[in-house]
């Protein structure tokens, strides 16, 4: 029974550690169906923190921080689409540039509005997102193995964690029965096709890109005003790169995105757990391996070991009309 | 009509074109500036000083300048061959690991000098065997190397860790990190060559990695436009399909291009490693491999380009910790995003002013 509890509080942990990867990865998912590679959703995650952080200090209202982090996930996701769509720039490039202007960005406001070395003010209370006790946690709780995984994991979240799980659903409907959602998957496997058509092929990268910063700005959100009560230097720690893993880990597809989330997010939680404990056999394993073990994990699937990753045809490539 | 395809001179391509982009980028940081409430030029004019004016300051940031330099080279070479190596933070990182080895093993028994052409080989294999795989799953498996890198870059990190806080930490220390080197392990300062000029190094780090860094730019160039391989990394880089017809071996060719790559990125770390702190740190390539990016793509690939860029970014990173003592409210952050701006303007928006140039450079043709 003590196992189980273990069990359940690091699940728990799993759900909550994998909520920023999730939304980051599925946002990912939108633009590079599109064709356009995202190397700034790290960055996109970071500004949008800083800025629902500063919103919802300033206004006590987590909504207004959740408002914030989307408007400015979005205005970093125009930018990328302005250098690799409308100027035909090297999408890396510009990823890795709007990583930079986020990470300095973040800190060199932060410490001149709020003198606390990069920190933002601690959001009060009313300014978060905290966990919402669903209907009958207290009842269940007697009950066993339901009641604590109903308790611990299931309810007790904030309601971004219940969004980002709605929002897979969501992703898959719009991506596989609309549409909008036809076409952005044909423009990134042949924006010609499309263009001959008679569909805007910029137009719509820039709308995928809109919908890839709305996404990550729930990321951001979730990391400063949900999971912690302020904004903190450099808090996506690579985050964002993790969820680029799991985007492709899930070879591009949403449902298997959040599985994908969901491991790496355990993974995350486990490493915590293990932190200075041994196992039984094997010794003390070193917190690294678990932190190095999504990438890993990544690198292994990418080398076609389990199954073939097929990134989407036009990724990476501007699109030029004449030719 | 359209002006992708009207030929410019190279002094508008390589010259006034890039310098308006650096203008650009320079521009939006001062407004960043501006908007906290600070005096742009007061802290450009501060930048200079704290980079410029002083013996000890021109040896930082020459000290940083030989960083960049080999990192620039190192994305530089993989460029050539039209792959974007993201993972030169890691290979220098690992390459650290190579530097340190032959400096541990070495500094009892002999002088630097006999120490150094070992470090550079160990540096440099270490940081190669960093992209060997990255490069590998590229050649044959056709696995992204953007992706593949930056996940190595991670995986190199966490490796580090793991080695300096279980393997090489100095028993009953705190600090994840080697001994100190002996002198036989390190690498001497450059005060001659500062007193030529009259000046005098004081604290700065700047040392013998700087000529390393030198003689590198001048065997890349001799690489990239004076031998058959540096011609068939062109050809890939240009057109892949248009090498393979040509015969080009398409593995071949990426994994040594970027095996070089990676090798040029191993020897920053004599740089930081032997030459500044005489001890394998962590975290000691501190973003050096990312700012090898923006070195690159300012100094279009090309050595000299690289060595200007190089020295432009040790200005700013050497400039900006004397800013941020000089206006506290200016954090060093502030070049990380300066160094944003200039990727930004100077690599992705590249070609943003080039239909403008093109059409004021014919309307001047036309009079």
């Amino acid at each position: 029974m003590e196992y189980f509890d273990t069990f359940v509080s690091i699940l728990g942990s799993a759900i909550r550690l994998s909520i920023p990867l999730l939304f980051t990865a599925l946002a990912g998912l939108f633009s590079e169906r599109a064709g356009i590679f995202d190397i700034g959703l790290e960055g996109k995650m970071l500004a949008s923190a800083f800025a629902a952080a500063c919103v919802a200090y300033w206004t006590g209202n987590a909504w207004a921080g959740l408002g914030a982090g989307i408007l400015v996930s979005i205005i970093f996701s125009l930018l990328h689409g302005f250098a690799s769509i409308t100027n035909r720039g090297n999408q890396i490039v510009s990823g890795v540039a709007l990583n930079f202007i986020a990470a300095g960005l973040t800190i060199v406001l932060g410490t001149a509005w709020f003198n606390q070395g990069g920190r933002t003010g601690q959001v009060p209370p009313e300014g978060r997102f905290s966990g919402i006790i669903l209907p009958g946690a207290d009842m269940m709780h007697d009950v066993p193995i339901i009641g604590p995984l109903y308790a611990n994991v299931i309810s007790g979240n904030n309601i971004l964690t219940y969004i980002a799980f709605l929002m897979v659903p969501i992703s898959w409907w719009v991506l596989y029965r609309t549409r909008f959602g036809l076409r952005l998957r044909a423009v990134g496997e042949n924006p010609g096709a499309v263009d001959t058509a008679g569909v805007s092929v910029v137009w719509l990268r820039y709308r995928a890109l809109i919908v890839t910063g709305f996404l990550a700005g729930f990321a951001g959100t979730y990391l400063s005003i949900a999971q912690s009560a302020a904004f903190i230097n450099n808090m996506s720690a690579g985050k964002g790169y993790i969820a680029l893993a799991a985007l492709i880990f899930a070879k591009w597809k949403p449902v298997p995105v959040m599985f994908a989330c969901l491991l790496f997010g355990f993974l995350d939680a486990f490493a915590n757990f293990m932190q200075g404990k041994s196992l039984p056999m094997i010794g003390e394993v070193p917190v690294q391996i678990f932190q190095a073990l999504p990438y890993i994990l990544t690198c292994v699937l990418l080398a076609g070991f389990i199954g073939v990753a097929r990134p989407p045809k036009a990724g990476g490539v501007a699109y030029t009309k004449e030719r | 009509m359209s002006t992708a395809s009207v030929p410019l001179p190279a002094w508008i391509n390589y010259g006034v074109i890039p310098l308006l982009n650096l203008i650009l980028a320079f521009f939006f940081s001062g407004l960043v500036v501006w908007a906290i409430g600070e005096n742009p030029f007061e802290a450009l004019n501060f930048l200079i000083q704290g980079a410029l004016g002083r013996g000890d300051a021109i040896g930082f940031t020459l000290f940083y300048a030989t960083s960049f330099i080999f990192t620039g080279l190192s994305v530089a070479v993989a460029f050539h061959a039209g792959l974007f190596n993201i993972g030169s933070e890691g290979q220098a990182y690992v390459g650290g690991l190579g530097a340190a080895l032959v400096a541990l093993s070495l500094d009892h028994y002999v002088p630097w000098y006999v120490t150094m052409p070992f470090a550079v080989v160990g540096a440099a294999l270490f940081g190669a065997a960093w992209a060997f795989i990255p490069a590998w799953l590229q050649a044959k498996r056709g696995s992204h190397i953007v992706i593949t890198t930056i996940m190595f870059n991670f995986i190199g990190a966490a490796l580090m860790v793991y080695l300096l806080v279980n393997v090489f930490i100095v028993p009953g220390k705190m600090a994840p990190e080697t001994r100190t080197f002996l002198p036989g392990g390190q690498l001497p300062k450059l005060d001659w060559l500062m007193a030529l000029f009259g000046l005098k190094l004081g604290p700065a780090p700047f040392n013998v990695s700087f000529i390393i860094a030198l003689i590198m730019c001048y065997l890349v160039w001799l690489l990239i436009w004076r031998t058959k391989l540096g011609y068939e990394m062109r050809t890939l880089g240009i057109s892949p399909t248009a090498a393979v017809y040509a015969g080009i071996p398409y593995v071949r060719t990426v994994i040594i291009a970027m095996l070089i790559s990676g090798g040029l990125a191993g020897m920053m770390s004599l740089n930081a490693v032997m030459g500044a702190s005489a001890r394998l740190q962590v975290e000691f390539v501190a973003g050096a491999g990312f700012v090898g990016i923006a070195v690159s793509l300012m100094g279009r690939s090309h050595p000299v380009g690289i060595i200007l860029a190089a020295i432009l970014f040790g200005i700013l990173y050497q400039g900006g910790a004397d800013l941020s003592f000089e206006m506290p409210n200016i954090t060093r952050d502030m070049i990380v995003v300066i160094q944003g701006l200039v990727i930004f303007f100077a690599g992705a928006l590249e070609y943003m002013l080039r239909p403008a140039m093109v059409r004021l450079y014919q309307t001047a043709r036309g009079k």
